[in-house]
């Protein structure tokens, strides 16, 4: 396996997996990371992943540069992919197209495809979640369909609902939070990936695999009704 | 008990409750947030005897003014933004004691750009997944996730005086200087590769201007673009304290304590630790000049750093 380590100031390290984008990559990736939360390694204080890097953090006063380097390396040596387990699979509810996905009648013509037909191409795949960043609990997903990837909008909205769910290239995923955002918005969940006070706080994690599914208004409101 | 320390007259123009940040959650995509200079904000809490993770107001420019509820030692670290308490200014780097009916005001900006109020006790509120530190992003922690606004009313832990240790006050050599042009110290990477020799001269010989655009998240410089080989896109990676981001326009962003998780430009280096309170202490105009450095100097550095803090804590 090819890797390469890269300074990021002085308490943290970039693990690099070469530049490929795909699902093994990410699963070297998400291993790499659980290794070493289970091996509770003194002076590593939390990792961030990357479509195709691991950032670690460590603390230079509990643990040297040399030492981490060595370990990690070891660690990775070490891996077994074979073993590779996903988490769960989880099934998001969406409410595509008018108020609620505002951009789906542009998806569909730019991609030369009626609105059903851009519906039909996003609840069909599982998608894996490779990590989540940007915003707390957005899922960045590997597994969207070419024939609907479409371009952000040239320029981003001030406002993204919270359960937006967009397409921005090849490249899908939902706004856990209403903020501002460029993706072109299909669609939108009623359920919520971001509960602070929660036991849970985090609906999605690295690893699970989500599967889009179309529902009514009807639907929407009623699974609303059910989370308040 | 409750105990209402003070009561905002005027919030100033970002007044948010931090502490040294949200960790653990940034591989959900959590941002860690916590007070931008650590180094004042440590201090602050050291000088009224509080762990140095306590929850301090971090005030940005323009500060606020502040009703006192209850008497209690506080002390002031961080920006001279000319803090009075009532008619009498009051000195930065001490502890001293606020009476219940004073009033804790700032007169204007004199250096740095943000201070930190530390109350003995620490303030009050609710941690959010282990942390009081307010993220602007995502509404969370602090005072319901959000700047101080008027009438807000600020809550501070129960505290026993022990007279003996106060007043305190920091040794002068201890005290920063803020000046308007900042050497900042740097190690290249972690995508040094994707400049130009040219590009890595500019940065470490070109010098920079902070821009208005510079908040808890970031802070954007102006000057001679630094030139990548190909392209500033990446996949999208993690994201550190002090990453030097330089994207398509070729000039420099500096990240902060507010950044997000993850970003998708070319880092050309980062700030060294012991440098990252100079970063939180600009504003807009000040210059900016980057000296490259070794991982092995600025580890050292941290070190001395880490031990005197050490020493301090213990005899607090």
């Amino acid at each position: 396996m090819d890797y390469s380590f890269k300074l990021a100031g002085d308490q943290s390290v970039v693990v690099k997996f070469g530049n490929q984008m795909n699902e093994h990559t990410s699963q070297t990736v998400q291993k790499l990371s659980k290794v070493i939360e289970a091996k509770a390694i003194i002076g590593i204080e939390e990792v961030i992943l990357g479509y195709t890097t691991l950032l670690i953090h460590y603390n230079p006063l509990k643990i040297t540069y040399r030492d981490l380097l060595t370990t990690v390396d070891l660690l990775i040596k070490e891996m077994d992919l074979s073993k590779f387990k996903g988490n769960n699979t989880i099934e998001i509810p969406v409410l595509y197209g008018n108020d609620t996905g505002p951009d789906l009648a542009d998806v569909a013509r730019i991609n030369n495809l009626t609105p059903d037909e851009v519906i039909d191409l996003h609840t069909a795949p599982f998608y894996s979640v490779y990590f989540l960043g940007f915003s707390p609990g957005f899922p960045f997903l590997g597994g969207l369909n070419d024939k609907i990837a479409t371009e952000r909008l040239d320029s981003p909205r001030n406002r993204v609902y919270a359960g937006s769910v967009g397409i921005a290239n090849n490249q899908t995923g939902i706004y856990p939070v209403t903020s501002p955002g460029g993706w072109r918005i299909i669609g939108r969940t009623p359920i919520s990936l971001f509960n602070p006070n929660s036991a849970k706080p985090f609906l999605l994690s690295p690893g699970d695999t989500i599967k889009f599914k179309s529902v009514t208004k009807k639907e929407y409101d009623e699974i609303i009704v059910k989370q308040d | 008990m409750v105990i209402v320390i003070f009561d905002v007259i005027k919030p100033g123009l970002l007044t948010t409750i931090q502490d040294l940040g949200r960790k653990g959650y940034q591989k959900y995509g959590l941002a860690v947030s916590g007070a931008v200079d650590h180094y004042a904000h440590r201090m602050a809490n050291i000088l009224v005897g509080n762990q140095e993770n306590a929850a301090t107001l971090e005030v940005t420019l323009i500060g606020p003014t502040l009703h006192v509820n209850e008497t209690r030692t506080i002390a002031i670290a961080g920006a001279d933004l000319t803090p009075y308490v009532n008619n009498t200014p009051v000195p930065l780097w001490h502890s001293f004691t606020v009476n219940k009916g004073d009033t804790l005001s700032f007169k204007g900006y004199r250096s740095g750009c943000r201070a930190y109020i530390a109350v003995a006790g620490g303030i009050k509120v609710e941690d959010t997944l282990g942390s009081k530190s307010t993220d602007l992003i995502s509404g969370v922690g602090g005072y319901f996730g959000r700047g101080l606004v008027k009438s807000d009313t600020i809550h501070a832990y129960e505290w026993r005086p022990y007279k003996k240790y106060f007043p305190r006050k920091l040794s002068p050599e201890l005290v920063p200087t803020y000046s308007r042009k900042v050497n900042l110290r740097i190690i290249l990477g972690p995508q040094d590769d994707a400049f130009t020799k040219e590009g890595i001269d500019t940065l470490l010989s070109a010098e920079y201007s902070v821009t208005k655009d510079a908040d808890r998240m970031a802070c954007r410089l102006d000057g001679p673009r630094i030139e990548h080989k190909i392209g500033a896109d990446i996949l999208s990676e993690g994201m550190f304290m002090g990453a030097i981001q330089v994207p398509k326009s070729g000039k420099p962003i500096l990240f902060q304590a507010g950044r997000p998780s993850v970003g998708g430009y070319t880092k050309v280096g980062g700030v060294i630790t012991v440098d990252l309170p100079k970063v939180a202490q600009l504003k807009p105009n000040d210059c900016v000049m980057f000296e490259q450095v070794t991982l092995q100097e600025a580890q050292e550095w941290l070190q001395v750093q880490e031990k005197m803090f050490k020493i301090l804590q213990a005899n607090c």
